[in-house]
């Protein structure tokens, strides 16, 4: 797809508006993309933006970033993946370095420092929430692994202080030998 | 060589949280609070509590707000730039992938497979999150009675309305810091 200026801008410009006005994660991201790439410009179309999703969950990374990038490569191209990634980075890089640069001021203020006190336990709330919202898909997938894998992924990382990060590929490690074995099962029945 | 330091960090917090969201909460703890002396626990929770109220990725605003803190913007563009690269590298191959050969099921299936372990990670970040939250200390104390009783309400009644209303979480973090300011001059 040949490109001129004023659509790289375009890219450029949704991707930055996107992300600076995106309050609470990345899954809100996927639909605002949707909107914009797939309804108003029609550069997408509605089943690729289904499987952009699925990839933007699957790899590591935030998913709002991900999901950019594919967005990006498919208008533009690599150019285009790159243009996309700034324009999500951007807004979060200037506002943050904004606050950096008062937090010192600000957090000596009693009444900054009494309503951070409160927005913590907001924190603990909304984790709380998602923690309990993944737990029970987790149980619900009505298997004993995924179970005792989370109870003793938690025990190692809470009470034993394992590494995270071994926790995470030895999880994973286990999740692809699992599916292998289960593919290969479904294989030799069928 | 600090600027060294800070992008590695940042690509291992960008290459192992899988999951989205708060799968790199964890991880961010780990980097810049367990294993460099970047923050202290009190900035942690205050970085957490800042990304929640503001828009983007919670690494992408930890990692400027630490790139900062230790390097001045340089640093905060370095942890960044750290934070994006495993992204677009993977999500590229896997989109090649992808086109190719029209499925992702091992991939799918590793994720599915992570899902217990991220939600572990989450919840043992969450836990000393909660413990700033109503002790002030990182780990639970071992005397109970300092447990501070305006951000237990806090934590009470927004995760009611969370899990009843399913509300944007930007609400109850308004809620609450409105909340703290209110019942901190009565209390």
């Amino acid at each position: 797809m040949q490109l001129r200026k004023k659509e790289y801008g375009t890219l450029f410009l949704s991707t930055l508006q996107l992300s600076a006005f995106t309050f609470g994660g990345g899954f809100v991201i996927i639909p605002l993309l949707r909107k914009k790439f797939v309804e108003k410009l029609g550069w997408i179309d509605e089943g690729e933006m289904m499987d952009f999703t699925a990839i933007a969950q699957s790899s590591p990374g935030a998913i709002a970033v991900n999901a950019s990038i594919l967005v990006g490569y498919r208008v533009a191209g690599i150019p285009g993946a790159l243009l996309a990634v700034c324009g999500t980075v951007l807004p979060p890089l200037v506002i943050i370095t904004v606050i950096s640069f008062f937090y010192e001021a600000f957090r000596s203020n009693p009444f900054v420092s009494m309503a951070m006190d409160g927005m913590l336990a907001g924190v603990a709330a909304v984790i709380c929430d998602v923690v309990l919202t993944m737990g029970w898909s987790v149980l619900r997938m009505k298997r004993v692994m995924p179970v005792l894998v989370m109870v003793a992924a938690f025990l190692a990382v809470a009470v034993f202080g394992v590494n995270i990060i071994l926790v995470i590929l030895a999880c994973g490690a286990l999740g692809a030998l699992d599916t292998w074995r289960r593919e290969k099962a479904r294989r030799e029945r069928g | 060589m600090i600027y060294l330091q800070l992008l590695w960090s940042f690509f291992q917090i960008g290459l192992f949280s899988i999951g989205g969201g708060y799968a790199a909460m964890p991880l961010i703890q780990h980097q810049v609070v367990d294993l460099h002396p970047w923050l202290t626990m009190t900035e942690f929770a205050d970085i957490m509590t800042i990304a929640e109220m503001t828009p983007g990725p919670i690494a992408i605003n930890s990692a400027t707000f630490v790139g900062i803190q230790v390097a001045g913007i340089p640093g905060a563009l370095v942890a960044t730039l750290g934070c994006v690269l495993p992204s677009c590298v993977i999500v590229t191959l896997l989109a090649c992938v992808y086109y190719r050969f029209k499925g992702l099921s091992l991939v799918q299936g590793v994720l599915l497979g992570l899902r217990p372990a991220v939600v572990a990670t989450i919840a043992s970040a969450g836990l000393s999150l909660l413990a700033m939250a109503f002790y002030g200390t990182r780990g639970l104390p071992v005397d109970f009675t300092t447990l501070r009783p305006v951000p237990v309400v806090i934590f009470a009644v927004g995760l009611l309305v969370l899990r009843r209303w399913k509300v944007n979480p930007i609400w109850v973090m308004v809620g609450a810091g409105v909340a703290g300011l209110v019942l901190y001059q009565l209390v």
